[in-house]
């Protein structure tokens, strides 16, 4: 058994290793040349553009749900008009980023898992290398760009369209006026939750997208390696995602509020 | 100004016919307790070809990857071109490359760029060569290696001889003097194999290019050995028998569990009579 788990424990540390190893060249990869401007701007578009619909309708549909639960609630207390304020600070805190990063992971993580892991089982990233390209620098750096600038762009999307999926449910639902209900909104709002709001989807686009390229460039055996990094890198970047939202909320509760 | 003067000694000297362009000496790989290459040495004399032959598992593409840089020795040392690469960090592997060519076994094609892109990789992406003159190179090496017409087809349109082709132009295109070739012929049906084959010879022959052949595909690894390709007065390409002097200039050697159990020409191989050599190619 102590055998067992030190093989673990040597497998888990290596594995920690090489994604430290990863995201050093990465970021090494940023300030040296070759910079492939055209692999940058094409990953801004898969994932930026091509993410949108997904976070629009989780942001539309979490929003409303949430307007509709929280109503009930603030029922019981007679305090069905402050809807907004919940509505608003929950999305813009804590569930537009994490569940848009949850919706990157899964379309996102498991796409750059299984096409870096393609590419390893068919020697694709060898023969990058034998032509003389730095797979890191080609594939991992646009990849980690778009990730962290674009997963704060679609949180604020999926921010402003799970507030405006309150409002549906306020206004019509709940019948409470538009006015009140975005009055709420901007009075339960503070700067501070603005910025947690906005910090969490960098740190999140960077643990999707790093942990992706991690497992996928690490794929062994064949498709069916291919098939397990997806779901690693999945099941990793998701639980990366929510362990991180809480220690970015004991950041920002303890030094910054 | 003494390493610039020694380096352009080394330069002249491997630009010389007979020079050694790729040595392998007394090297070592395993991986955890698997033992892949035990002892292996070997020359590759520029224009000259090495054929590698061996059962699956001899080690043989393994000593191909050690020779670009993609895996490193245990132990030994390996020159290419002058440099000792056993040695060199990634970024100066990169260098290296330049002058290599590799052939992957199926092909290794980027599968989401079209057949121009893959060819034009390394000229798009890795140099500054104007774009006008990077799709003239392209299209002129498609058209040396009779793909023209599929220039903007996708890897997945082509059949299998077809990427292998169009894999022996990718690593062709930046004019490389040194090819290797991984099991460039294993599973295609032997006419399709025999025109790969060709494009090799071709390309040893007409473009002065060293190749090292790791194969377990005897009727091909003889086919490159004992054929040449010279252009007639018309200046069409014609591949025929060697001339007993060429035939020499292609050197057999047999790989079993990581170790070199024969080295010499096609009819040195033909004649042994170690048993494991016999069996093999029988």
């Amino acid at each position: 058994m102590p055998g067992l788990l030190q093989r673990w424990l040597k497998a888990a540390a290596h594995e920690v290793q090489e994604y430290v190893f990863l995201t050093g060249r990465a970021f090494a990869g940023l300030f040296r040349r070759p910079f492939y401007r055209h692999d940058v701007v094409e990953q801004f578009d898969l994932i930026g553009f091509g993410s949108l619909t997904v976070v629009l309708l989780a942001g539309l549909f979490t929003g409303a749900a949430l307007a509709s639960q929280t109503g009930l609630t603030l029922d019981q207390f007679g305090a069905r008009p402050v809807v907004g304020r919940l509505v608003g600070a929950s999305m813009v805190k804590e569930l537009g980023p994490v569940l848009t990063a949850l919706m990157l992971t899964g379309r996102i993580g498991s796409g750059i898992a299984a096409e870096l892991g393609s590419m390893v089982v068919t020697d694709q990233i060898n023969a990058l290398r034998a032509l003389g390209t730095d797979p890191v620098r080609k594939l991992v750096v646009p990849r980690v760009l778009a990730g962290i600038f674009m997963a704060p762009v679609l949180t604020v999307i999926s921010d402003f369209i799970g507030v405006l999926g309150g409002w549906v449910v306020a206004r019509y639902q709940l019948q409470v006026s538009s006015s009140l209900y975005w009055a709420s909104i901007t009075k339960g709002l503070y700067m501070d939750d603005v910025w947690m709001g906005l910090s969490k989807p960098f740190v999140f686009g960077f643990l999707i997208v790093t942990i992706a390229c991690h497992v996928g460039l690490r794929t062994s055996g064949g498709t069916a390696g291919v098939g397990k990094s997806t779901t690693a890198s999945v099941v990793a970047g998701s639980v990366a995602v929510i362990a991180a939202d809480f220690f970015v909320t004991q950041f920002f509760v303890g030094f910054i509020y | 100004m003494a390493t610039e003067t020694r380096s352009q000694t080394a330069r002249e000297i491997l630009n010389e016919q007979g020079a050694p362009v790729v040595v392998f000496d007394h090297v070592k790989l395993a991986f955890d307790d698997k033992v892949v290459l035990e002892d292996v040495s070997f020359t590759l004399i520029k224009g000259h070809t090495k054929i590698i032959l061996g059962a699956s598992g001899s080690g043989k593409s393994t000593a191909l990857k050690i020779i670009v840089g993609l895996l490193r020795a245990d132990a030994g040392v390996v020159w290419v071109n002058g440099h000792r690469v056993d040695q060199m960090t990634e970024a100066q592997l990169m260098e290296v490359r330049n002058d290599l060519g590799m052939i992957f076994q199926e092909g290794a094609l980027f599968d989401s760029l079209t057949v121009r892109e893959n060819v034009g990789y390394k000229l798009y992406e890795e140099t500054n060569m104007p774009l006008e003159e990077v799709d003239k190179r392209v299209e002129d090496v498609l058209g040396f290696i009779g793909l023209a017409e599929h220039i903007d087809k996708m890897p997945s349109e082509l059949s299998g001889g077809q990427r292998r082709r169009v894999s022996i132009a990718r690593a062709m295109a930046f004019k490389p003097s040194i090819m290797l070739y991984d099991e460039a012929t294993t599973g295609l049906d032997p006419i399709t194999a025999t025109t790969v084959d060709d494009e090799i010879i071709k390309l040893r022959d007409l473009e002065n290019v060293s190749s090292i052949i790791v194969t377990h595909q005897l009727r091909d690894a003889f086919y490159v050995a004992t054929h040449m390709a010279a252009r007639d007065r018309n200046g069409v390409v014609q591949v025929g028998p060697a001339t007993p002097d060429k035939e020499r200039e292609a050197e057999f050697i047999m790989l079993k569990d990581g170790v070199i159990i024969f080295e010499g020409d096609a009819d040195a191989l033909r004649s042994s009579t170690d048993p494991y050599i016999r069996n093999f190619l029988s």
